[in-house]
């Protein structure tokens, strides 16, 4: 648990960055709430 | 057959502003949400003439109008240092202006879906006729043209929507039916020049190659555009409605699907294809996307620079047999990001690129050249999505430092020496890796490189069906001839036999 714990969390995620289900995946035993998480792409 | 020899290639570019002004998905949104905006009213005046566009760096090196060694050291911004007086054809392909492709798109219709005002056809026809690659019977497709007080009507009364030259209506998209979305005057333009832009890749494709139409034998479609009615709104097919128009009268064909990540899909189906023997010759090709054209625009505006992504972009490969005259697409170590693999640039990088060396006991200083993506940095950059093709190999170099086949230091030189400079515009699937294809053939035939990489990555999450992305990748080395090893022609036979009986007869007599 740290400074997310319990916190609601918007995950963007980039398709040639890092991709917001790999940010969840990272973020699991944060605590987070995670309320909206999606990858874009502009290219 | 493990190697299919890539026989020829094609790239055109489009120079379509006006498309973009009007159906572009960012002005477009824009103008419908919030009418005319200051975004808007500025938009056009950030706009390249055709003449820039051919001066612009990037697009030759696209059309193969300019050596891509030549576009590393070009000064930056490239927009502000274009090259002087730059042909519209390049070795590889074209830059086609847009009253030419207007044209060309009425050529490439079969339903009278698009009309054109009668003068502007008869101008295009003048043009078009003057075409290198144009023949009699695909000109013939072109026209007369309309009443210009019809096409308002077209407009006005029934939805069809307009289309410009030099801020005029030069003609419309007409609906395909009275209430089918997926017929709508919309989706049909944006099919029509998606079909339009393949026709032109592949006409140049035949003559480069001197392959008479009648002899290709298979089309495989890449594009990101949907063909269908409200019943199968994704049916197909854009392959062989392409083939038709080229007067490929023996092809078939069919379209591969899978975002950014479908042309080396395709290329991967296609090669399969002939590897196996089932098809003497491949086709994959793909035109551009109108909805991508000026994606990124609103942050050129308020930069103040101009709005680059003016252009669609096409292209067509050829694979047939290796006869050891060509460069060849390895099949036995295909790159797949599967299901499982996860979703961390570091996996996806290692299915993708890791994976294919390991299975052939090469590391990542076995590779020449990684071709990702390969979109143009200053689209890119000013709207905060970063250069891509570095970020692409910034995450391969890391991964060969993680397995220990590189060190930290050396990941710059790594990135500089491995990796390429972007040229392609934002029209998603075609700045995917096959851009490089035809660069890279030239330099493996002229023993500059010996393996190059094309990886591509598709962003199958937009469609909503699933959070997985996509991705594939091949290698390309110089022909082995692998083809004539395939085992024991009749002719073969032939020649075996009356050896033997030489050799006997010599027996005899001796």
């Amino acid at each position: 648990m740290g400074k997310l714990a319990g916190k609601k969390v918007l995950l963007l995620g980039e398709r040639d960055g890092v991709a917001a289900p790999a940010m969840e995946e990272s973020l699991r035993n944060s605590g987070a709430d995670f309320v909206f998480s999606v990858t874009e792409c502009f290219v | 057959m493990a190697h299919v020899a890539i026989r020829g290639y094609s790239y055109c570019l489009n120079h379509t502003p006006e498309l973009g002004l009007h159906y572009g998905n960012t002005p477009y949104m824009e103008r419908k949400s919030h009418g005319e905006t200051e975004f808007i009213k500025k938009l056009p005046d950030h706009v390249q003439s055709f003449d820039e566009a051919c001066c612009y760096p990037p697009n030759q090196v696209y059309i193969g109008g300019m050596d891509l060694d030549a576009l590393v050291d070009h000064p930056a911004p490239m927009y502000l240092n274009r090259l002087k007086n730059a042909p519209r054809f390049g070795k590889f392909g074209e830059i086609m202006p847009e009253n030419e492709f207007l044209g060309l798109m009425d050529i490439c219709d079969v339903f009278d879906l698009i009309w054109l005002d009668e003068t502007f056809a008869s101008d295009v026809s003048g043009a078009l006729a003057k075409h290198p690659v144009m023949n009699q019977k695909v000109l013939s497709r072109l026209e007369k043209g309309h009443a210009s007080s019809e096409i308002e009507e077209e407009v006005s009364k029934h939805g069809a929507l307009p289309l410009y030259f030099q801020g005029k209506i030069a003609g419309c998209c007409r609906k395909g039916h009275d209430v089918d979305e997926s017929l709508s005057a919309h989706v049909l333009l944006e099919n029509i020049a998606s079909k339009a832009g393949s026709v032109l890749a592949l006409l140049h494709l035949l003559k480069s190659t001197e392959l008479a139409p009648g002899d290709v034998d298979y089309v495989i479609e890449c594009s990101e555009e949907a063909a269908g009615d409200m019943n199968q709104r994704g049916g197909g097919n854009f392959a062989k409605a392409v083939a038709e128009i080229a007067g490929c009268t023996s092809a078939s064909g069919y379209d591969v699907r899978s975002f950014c990540a479908a042309p080396v899909n395709a290329m991967i189906a296609g090669a399969a294809q002939v590897a196996s023997g089932a098809r003497p010759n491949v086709v994959v090709l793909a035109g551009g996307a109108i909805p991508k054209l000026f994606m990124n625009s609103r942050d050129h505006v308020k930069k103040g620079m101009p709005a680059l992504e003016d252009c669609l972009g096409n292209f067509a490969i050829l694979l047939d047999p290796d006869d050891g005259t060509c460069p060849v697409m390895r099949l036995d170590a295909l790159g797949k990001h599967s299901v499982g693999a996860g979703s961390s640039p570091q996996a996806i990088t290692s299915a993708l690129v890791l994976e294919p060396l390991q299975k052939l006991g090469l590391t990542f200083s076995d590779v020449d050249k990684f071709a990702a993506e390969l979109q143009i940095p200053e689209i890119t950059v000013p709207a905060g999505a970063g250069d891509v093709p570095v970020a692409n190999f910034k995450m391969i170099a890391a991964l060969a430092v993680m397995k220990g086949q590189l060190t930290k230091e050396e990941m710059p030189a790594f990135v500089k020496q491995k990796g390429i400079p972007g040229f392609a515009h934002t029209q998603g699937h075609i700045p995917s890796g096959v851009p490089f294809i035809g660069h890279a053939c030239e330099a493996i035939a002229e023993g500059k490189y010996r393996r190059v990489m094309i990886i591509g990555k598709g962003s199958l999450f937009l469609a909503r069906l699933t959070n997985l992305s996509d991705g594939a990748s091949f290698i390309i080395e110089p022909g082995t001839g692998s083809s004539r090893q395939q085992g024991v022609t009749r002719e073969d036979v032939r020649e075996i036999l009356l050896e033997a009986l030489s050799e006997l007869s010599k027996g005899l007599t001796g």
